[in-house]
């Protein structure tokens, strides 16, 4: 991340925005974990809504709403040899189209980014392949770049879907 | 199909259904065979009191919720006179679909979007264009002049709304019997007696037979074998994480009782009831450290002695056979919409209790995401297995799949009967009812 000037911290450019992102999805697909994990803010949330209108996850059904403790939960599951789902360890595979920002706030140190892709999941011998659009919410914890919200738009949210396992 | 011929295929029409199911023993055929899915269709899914809906779906007339039932394409709706109407979505003109799947509203009247028949909330015709054009065309008396098509019987209790195909064995309130005091208890979880569908449906589609999906409903065997990874991965997450003492977040408290031993499933108790119905925990279960609910608020509307009943109800699964299972802490309910033999829809529907709070509907959505949502952290090692039995029992080798645990020659196993929480008579309790619904109707009947 950019040096700190007099001025105050220089705003991450348009390409280290895109970067991360990218970034992000190379380290779930090669099942690093614990330096996907370290992305998030401490108080960083993934959310994968129900609907494609979903406004609160709390309040409305949703695949997924993780924080730290419960993606720490999960990820420690994919990992446990008592996982029998994961006997042979499955694979996911991110298709990502190039980010775009859709807003960009450099005085509060807030930048939000949207990534249309293809994910695709193989487990047990069967393929399950979900397009949706991806939403970085991203703040500097730091000096670097952290994740307050990954929210994961599925094409595919209202309709009955086969068991997925990883994040997305 | 199995090359000696199964006991259920001797008949190249109609399979031997009642071959199918030993005291203690069921055949692999109940799982795989198309015509038995078929037969099931036609004779048990008809014939059973099966889940359709719940009232606070459909609040004003006209309201409705197009589903499927038992593979035939339904219409739960809202008539003027406030009853429930449950109709088969389809024009009685030329079958086109009335309303997509889902949720909507009519106002007073469907209409036909191909050549714009229209109806009343109770399914008669209210109109038909051009009617000149049938003059003297015989249509007065055709099918088609009544309208659609009434699914059949519909039975309401505290919301839940229940319907039958076939008017063929005891009628709504002996069928379901004590499963209407569980209804009523789970009700009383609102100081209103109401609850409320609230928050959306999370649906899964899984790749094996509805029957492996409805047995581990009751089934408090596997939890500590199938359940490891994610109680072991609970456990020693918050052990790092906590402060000496500390009492983990509602999310971890829903999960962690997965992992409790032998003795507290056994110890849980449940109750085996009439036509393949059952209340599994009914002494105590897993979830019954985090009812989520104002004990004071409960004992104002009910009384002390109601509200104790009430807050100390909080069983594993109520098992409406075959369609449906309701949990009381939390507030969820999980509906089984059968799609092929090998393939099952499942629903994980959340309520709220009117006038609890919106802690309570929370605690419930939580529990969905985290246990039968497609994403769970619980479900994928289940599913995992349920569509490894649907393939293996496909392979050759003893066709019949073992029920004998805690059956004993010398106790009855007719039901209503209490039992052990790990007792594999909850799954004979199904069994036995698969058969009797099951049998070929008797002549003259439907």
């Amino acid at each position: 991340m950019n040096a700190p000037t007099a001025a105050g911290p220089v705003p991450p450019t348009r390409e280290q925005l895109v970067d991360f992102v990218a970034h992000e999805a190379q380290l779930l697909d090669e099942q690093r974990w614990d330096e996907w994990e370290a992305l998030f803010a401490a108080d960083g949330w993934y959310w994968l809504p129900a609907s494609p209108a979903a406004r609160d996850p709390l309040d409305e059904a949703c695949h997924l709403y993780d924080d730290h403790l419960l993606r720490t939960v999960r990820l420690q599951r994919l990992r446990s040899p008592q996982a029998h789902s994961q006997q042979p360890r499955g694979r996911g595979h991110h298709l990502l189209q190039a980010s775009t920002v859709l807003e960009r706030d450099d005085a509060a140190g807030c930048w939000l980014l949207r990534t249309p892709f293809v994910y695709t999941e193989l487990r047990a011998g069967h393929t399950v392949t979900l397009p949706g659009t991806a939403r970085h919410t991203l703040v500097r914890v730091d000096g670097a770049l952290r994740i307050r919200l990954k929210r994961v738009d599925l094409l595919h949210a209202d309709q009955p879907l086969p068991a997925v396992e990883f994040y997305l | 199909m199995h090359a000696e011929g199964p006991p259920g295929a001797q008949d190249a029409h109609e399979p031997d259904v009642r071959s199918l199911v030993r005291a203690h023993e069921v055949h692999r055929d109940v799982y795989r065979c198309p015509r038995v899915f078929a037969l099931e269709m036609q004779r048990l899914w008809a014939r059973a009191w099966l889940f359709v809906g719940h009232d606070s779906q459909v609040p004003e007339p006209g309201d409705f919720v197009a589903l499927q039932l038992a593979s035939q394409p339904v219409l739960m709706l809202r008539r003027e006179d406030g009853a429930i109407a449950v109709l088969h979505n389809r024009c009685a003109h030329r079958g086109a679909p009335l309303v997509p799947e889902g949720p909507g509203r009519a106002g007073r009247a469907l209409r036909c979007p191909y050549h714009g028949w229209a109806y009343r909330l109770d399914g008669r015709i209210a109109g038909v264009p051009q009617r000149g054009g049938y003059a003297g065309s015989g249509f007065d008396e055709a099918a088609a002049v009544q309208g659609l098509t009434v699914y059949g019987e519909v039975a309401m209790h505290r919301g839940f709304v229940f319907a039958r195909a076939r008017a063929d064995g005891p009628g709504f309130a002996e069928a379901l019997g004590e499963l209407l005091d569980a209804l009523d208890l789970i009700a009383d979880r609102s100081p209103q007696g109401r609850l409320r569908v609230a928050g959306g449906v999370l649906r899964s589609v899984v790749r094996a037979n509805w029957k492996l999906y409805l047995e581990n409903v009751n089934d408090a065997f596997h939890p500590p074998s199938t359940h490891a990874s994610v109680t072991g991965a609970a456990g020693s997450t918050w052990a790092a994480a906590a402060a000496p003492g500390q009492e983990p977040p509602l999310a971890l408290r829903q999960l962690l009782p997965f992992g409790a031993g032998f003795d507290f499933f056994d110890q849980m108790g449940a109750r085996l009831l009439p036509h393949g119905h059952s209340i599994l925990g009914t002494r105590q279960s897993i979830h019954t450290g985090y009812g989520g609910l104002d004990a004071q608020a409960l004992r104002a509307a009910h009384g002390e002695v109601r509200a104790a009943r009430v807050l100390a109800f909080a069983p594993q699964n109520v098992v409406f056979y075959p369609s449906m299972a309701l949990k009381g802490s939390p507030q969820v309910m999980r509906v089984l919409r059968p799609l092929a033999p090998d393939r099952t829809l499942l629903e994980a529907w959340a309520f709220e209790p009117e006038g609890a709070g919106p802690q309570a509907l929370r605690s419930a959505l939580l529990y969905n995401r985290q246990v039968f949502s497609p994403l769970s952290m619980v479900a994928h090692d289940d599913l995992h297995l349920f569509e490894g039995q649907q393939h293996r029992l496909a392979a050759d080798g003893n066709p019949w799949v073992s029920l004998h645990r805690g059956a004993r020659a010398d106790t009855p196993e007719a039901p209503p009967r209490d039992v052990g929480g790990l007792d594999e008579g909850l799954l004979r309790n199904q069994y036995r009812a698969w058969a009797d619904l099951m049998a070929a109707p008797a002549p003259g009947q439907p």
